[in-house]
């Protein structure tokens, strides 16, 4: 595809899945049945439906799918509105991939303990890459997952977490949520708190994605207990339109969210002015 | 190096303009802006400043870019990138020259924006010395020299006589390709490159006394988060409207915004010029990073004199025209930003 002129192609919506009250995850295929094109883990996608708007979104599956795509879009404006209301079948438009993406083939991801904090949808551009270490088990270490919602409901493709992740070898996942609810027996409590709770073992590198408030408070946990920013990587969301650091919205600093990032370690953020 | 008497310029228009679309600095009631040449157009070479700059034959104010379709069902999906044929954009100011060299350094950068590079690649440039500055022209902060312009063709009008030299392959061919138009077109002499050089020479002295010729940039070379939470932000800005003039006259402003608009046969999706002191141009839906017009402010100044050379080699993304100083209806501008920062945090009275 060329990037060049912001020409997305069709996909076709397959199959929605309903993951909480608010956010669905959409699969997507080209016409011809296949992947509408290869990415990375962490890197973005701009999915439209023409007339509704475009926007960015993380692709939630992992590369070493190769049949199809998938974005977990959480509800809370136009063009996700739009996006919800579509049904198996329908047509969009995709463009991408867009962005850097976690180094999983580098030092800090290859041979290494793996910690994955998320808050809410946060878990979406997480999950790319908890898929892609599942895929290739053999390459990485023991691998945490500490994932929280507001509510039950709210944790994304519960399904997969229990039936898969939790089975998986070495790995360990938590679970909590905000306030106590009926028939949720597991923890209660926001991830940083929890986070301190579990007393994490910093030989690991981490992975955090979720609300702004959430990033600050579990980074500050996770130097408590020892980790280095630079063994710390998150993922940043700005307003985009181009996806190709040229449109200015998503300008930080020096950087472009949309191309320089979304991923940054945390010593890269420390650099730049505290905007995000 | 070529001349031509001024009295003959219509007949140098009219020879450009039969070969290749030309664009020159044409009077439109009060305003000079650049436009198609026709016969009867007003054509205004003494005019320092377009309203607007002529960035928008590269990066139009608005453009469509694709339409789509629904067919069965399924979106069709049309390009709507137009073959550019070459055209001949004549009477640009060194200033405005430079801001090309700025907006390549991001449309051109990987990935290319097609429909930029396109229309630069099949674009002739004219450029046309300035002798005589305003009191709000600085563009020698920048190192541009006005009274030397680059481009494929520099011209230069002195008294009653235009002359042109070609600078480059380009330049070159449109010049021969122009013949001698009955006469009026001739080569210039030795008197004629001495006396041009001499007015070069005053035209510099000129630059160098101009009100803003020594303003002092090394205020933004230091520490990037510092200059980012100073407090003069908040002073600077207090009068700001958010009314995004400083970004529509400036040529080196390039934020767009993308939207799709239903017509008659399906969806256009079209760009246009943005600006980030708009309160939404980051509004997302679920929060904005910058909710006040202090923020707003300070992206456009940060992004123009730190941000933007930090990525692109030292080149300031501001070329000294100072359009912004004159159009501003609060009286802000960039000029004021220096200077604040150029003080190093002590008041003056």
């Amino acid at each position: 595809m060329a990037q060049e002129n912001l020409v997305p192609v069709v996909g076709m919506v397959t199959d929605i899945r309903t993951d909480t009250p608010d956010v669905k995850t959409f699969r997507v295929v080209s016409p011809d049945g296949k992947k509408p094109f290869e990415h990375l883990p962490g890197q973005c996608a701009m999915v439209s439906i023409p007339g509704a708007g475009e926007c960015m979104f993380s692709i939630t599956s992992s590369p070493t799918n190769k049949e199809y795509m998938e974005f977990s879009i959480k509800r809370c404006g136009c063009v996700t509105q739009a996006i919800h209301d579509l049904s198996a079948g329908d047509t969009i438009t995709v463009r991408g991939p867009y962005g850097r993406p976690f180094p999983v083939e580098g030092e800090d991801f290859k041979g290494k303990n793996l910690l994955f904090i998320a808050g809410g949808i946060g878990l979406a551009p997480l999950r790319s890459v908890i898929d892609y270490v599942r895929a290739k088990r053999e390459n990485y270490g023991e691998v945490t997952i500490i994932y929280g919602a507001r509510s039950a409901d709210d944790l994304v493709d519960i399904q997969e977490i229990e039936n898969e992740w939790k089975k998986e070898k070495g790995f360990h996942v938590y679970l909590t949520v905000d306030r106590p609810q009926e028939g949720w027996t597991g923890h209660v409590g926001f991830v940083p708190a929890y986070v301190k709770e579990l007393s994490v073992n910093a030989n690991a590198t981490a992975v955090l994605c979720g609300p702004p408030i959430m990033i600050k408070f579990t980074l500050a946990e996770l130097l408590e207990e020892g980790f280095k920013k630079d063994r710390v990587y998150t993922t940043l969301e700005m307003r985009m339109k181009c996806g190709i650091g040229k449109c200015g919205r998503c300008n930080v600093g020096d950087k472009y969210v949309c191309k320089d990032g979304p991923v940054f370690r945390m010593d890269e953020l420390d650099e730049l002015p505290d905007e995000y | 190096m070529k001349k031509i008497d001024t009295e003959h310029l219509a007949a140098l228009y009219a020879a450009i303009g039969e070969k290749y679309p030309l664009y020159l600095p044409v009077k439109q009631g009060a305003a000079v802006n650049f436009a198609p040449y026709t016969a009867d157009a007003e054509v205004d070479l003494t005019q320092l400043k377009t309203v607007k700059s002529p960035k928008d034959l590269f990066f139009p104010q608005s453009e469509e870019m694709m339409r789509f379709e629904k067919k069965d069902g399924m979106w069709q999906i049309y390009d709507l990138a137009k073959e550019q044929n070459p055209f001949v954009l004549f009477g640009v100011r060194a200033c405005d020259y430079k801001a090309f060299e700025v907006l390549d350094n991001v449309f051109l950068s990987d990935p290319k924006d097609t429909f930029y590079a396109h229309r630069r690649e099949a674009a002739i440039i004219v450029t046309l010395a300035c002798f005589s500055p305003k009191d709000t022209c600085f563009c020698n902060v920048f190192a541009i020299d006005a009274a030397n312009p680059q481009g494929d063709i520099a011209a230069y009008l002195s008294g009653t006589c235009l002359y042109l030299q070609a600078q480059t392959e380009k330049g070159k061919a449109l010049l021969d390709s122009l013949g001698n138009i009955n006469g009026a077109l001739c080569e210039a002499d030795d008197t004629d490159e001495t006396a041009l050089g001499g007015i070069r020479q005053k035209a510099k002295a000129a630059f160098e006394q101009l009100p803003f010729a020594s303003l002092d940039l090394s205020a933004f070379h230091g520490d990037m988060k510092e200059t980012f939470a100073d407090e003069k932000w908040e002073k600077l800005s207090q009068a700001c409207l958010g009314c995004g003039a400083c970004t529509f006259v400036c040529p080196t402003c390039q934020c767009f915004d993308i939207r799709d608009f239903k017509a008659k046969d399906g969806v256009i999706r079209f760009r246009c010029w943005d600006s980030c002191m708009y309160f939404d141009f980051t509004q997302m839906a679920g929060g904005n990073p910058r909710t006040t017009q202090t923020q707003r402010f300070r992206q456009r100044f940060m992004h123009k004199l730190v941000y933007y050379p930090k990525r692109y080699g030292g080149t300031y993304s501001c070329v000294g025209c100072g359009r912004c100083v004159e159009k501003c209806p609060q009286h802000l501008n960039i000029v004021k930003v220096i200077k604040e920062f150029s003080k190093g945090g002590k008041e003056e009275k």
